[in-house]
């Protein structure tokens, strides 16, 4: 990795990292967190704030497909990985069956827990398709809703590992309007 | 939460690493996993002034069996690594069950069995299993490297052997012809919580008999112990209910536990005894788990 030194000695380090399969290139400081990097210079703000110190998981992202905290991830130590954010999850325009069965559950409330569990689930599903509940609840263990709406969101991910994303399917009542 | 200032290597070796660190001195740290020192750095409890990262060292991250030395563990394997090891899965489940027990999966992707044990805390889930086995650690220095029990590492609450600018390399368990082992944790969450106390056990039985047994307690006292008092004790006694009630309660006398605000020395004393009783008899009913 390439290190530049400025007239003042202080240094900044050159990383490459590939977000949602685009290359991306930073010149940054050593101090500076991926949750910094991806929020204040790649502008994805869908990755959220919390704690900042691995206890809420509101910050997860997946590098090389694994959820992490992505505030106790140095951008240098990104240098080179794969990091998808929230952002990365719908594509071409289309909702994830995850994220569609979470609207669809009424598994949103203030929506803060949101991207990290949405990203926590993906990561589960993508291991294993048809986790039990149990595994569900592990698997968003390191993601706290203060809202408390767990019954919600693992209804919600157990949904889309049963094959049932549609309203009219099950789902705790019409609360939300499409 | 702003992270203090301080200097970023990643050496492409080992040898490279001990090298950097001795020329960088007291100020320097290693980085693994971070999940320990990026959050101790931004409590203010630790300012580094560079960070000697170990991220380029991917042999370090391997977990393998080795003729004569048994299972080694790499330091840069993570806890999730353990949970998933076939290897481990294969000789020691009771491994991949206590790294299971650890944290939140977005912690275990991230945190290091090295980093584990060279934080040397008093409530840390690797430790105990890995001492009741009879694991040996590898520390590498810019003069040399030495080999010596893991429970010769821990010194007091956060304090260890390991000297400035020495790496933690390896974990290696020798075949100790253990017939069951197993860790078992109380916290107040079942994930991300630390232990309020914990118990590993290893036992060798024969003939009816469990002829060798490792009692370990975790939140016990400043460092990870041993209890001499349960494990002399279970030496040639029957494994039936009566002989492990009384070897919990041998444990509980051997632990020297504090007031915390995760539960009161009394409570924890009782833990001792609770969970050293229920790990031996699952140890000696399951195997290895």
């Amino acid at each position: 990795m390439e290190t530049l030194t400025d007239p003042q000695g202080v240094k900044r380090y050159l990383v490459t990292v590939t977000v949602n399969g685009d290359r991306h290139t930073a010149v940054v400081k050593a101090n500076l967190t991926l949750t910094n990097l991806l929020r204040d210079h790649l502008d994805l703000t869908g990755t959220k704030k919390g704690c900042e110190l691995g206890d809420c998981g509101s910050c997860t992202v997946l590098l090389d497909g694994k959820p992490v905290d992505s505030c106790l991830v140095l951008a240098v130590e990104a240098d080179g990985r794969e990091v998808t954010t929230i952002e990365g999850v719908a594509q071409g325009g289309r909702l994830d069956a995850l994220q569609e069965s979470f609207v669809n559950h009424a598994a949103v409330q203030c929506g803060y827990c949101t991207p990290g569990m949405i990203l926590s689930a993906k990561a589960l599903l993508t291991r294993n398709p048809h986790p039990t509940e149990a595994e569900i609840r592990g698997a968003i263990g390191g993601n706290l809703c203060r809202c408390t709406g767990y019954v919600h969101i693992v209804e919600a991910v157990r949904a889309v590992a049963e094959g049932r994303v549609a309203p009219e399917d099950e789902g705790p009542g019409p609360w939300i309007r499409r | 939460m702003v992270l203090p200032d301080f200097d970023y290597y990643a050496p492409a070796t080992l040898a490279e690493a001990c090298a950097l660190l001795a020329e960088l001195g007291p100020g320097a740290r290693v980085l693994a996993g971070g999940t320990d020192l990026l959050h101790q750095m931004k409590t203010g409890k630790r300012a580094p002034t560079a960070l000697v990262s170990l991220k380029r060292l991917a042999p370090l991250r391997e977990i393998r069996c080795e003729a004569g030395r048994g299972v080694v563990i790499g330091a840069l394997a993570t806890q999730n690594d353990l949970v998933d090891s076939p290897v481990l899965g294969a000789r020691y489940p009771s491994i991949c069950g206590a790294a299971h027990q650890m944290a939140s999966l977005q912690i275990r992707h991230l945190g290091t069995v090295g980093g584990n044990l060279a934080n040397g805390v008093p409530s840390a889930d690797l430790p105990p299993i890995l001492i009741a086995l009879g694991a040996r650690v590898r520390l590498v220095g810019a003069t040399g490297e030495r080999s010596l029990p893991l429970e010769a590492v821990f010194t007091g609450a956060a304090e260890t052997v390991l000297a400035p600018g020495e790496i933690l390399a390896e974990v290696a368990i020798p075949d100790g012809g253990w017939t069951g082992s197993r860790y078992l944790k109380f916290g107040l969450r079942r994930s991300g919580a630390l232990a309020v106390a914990g118990a590993a056990v290893a036992v060798r039985c024969e003939g009816g008999l469990i002829r060798e047994a490792r009692v370990v307690l975790s939140s016990c006292a400043p460092t990870v112990i041993r209890s001499p008092a349960a494990e002399a004790y279970l030496r040639d006694k029957p494994p039936n209910d009566e002989v492990l009630a009384e070897a919990g309660l041998r444990a509980e006398a051997d632990s020297r536990p504090r007031d915390s605000l995760r539960g009161s020395a009394e409570y924890r004393r009782h833990l001792a005894r609770v969970l050293t009783r229920r790990a031996l008899s699952r140890a000696i009913e399951e195997g290895h788990g």
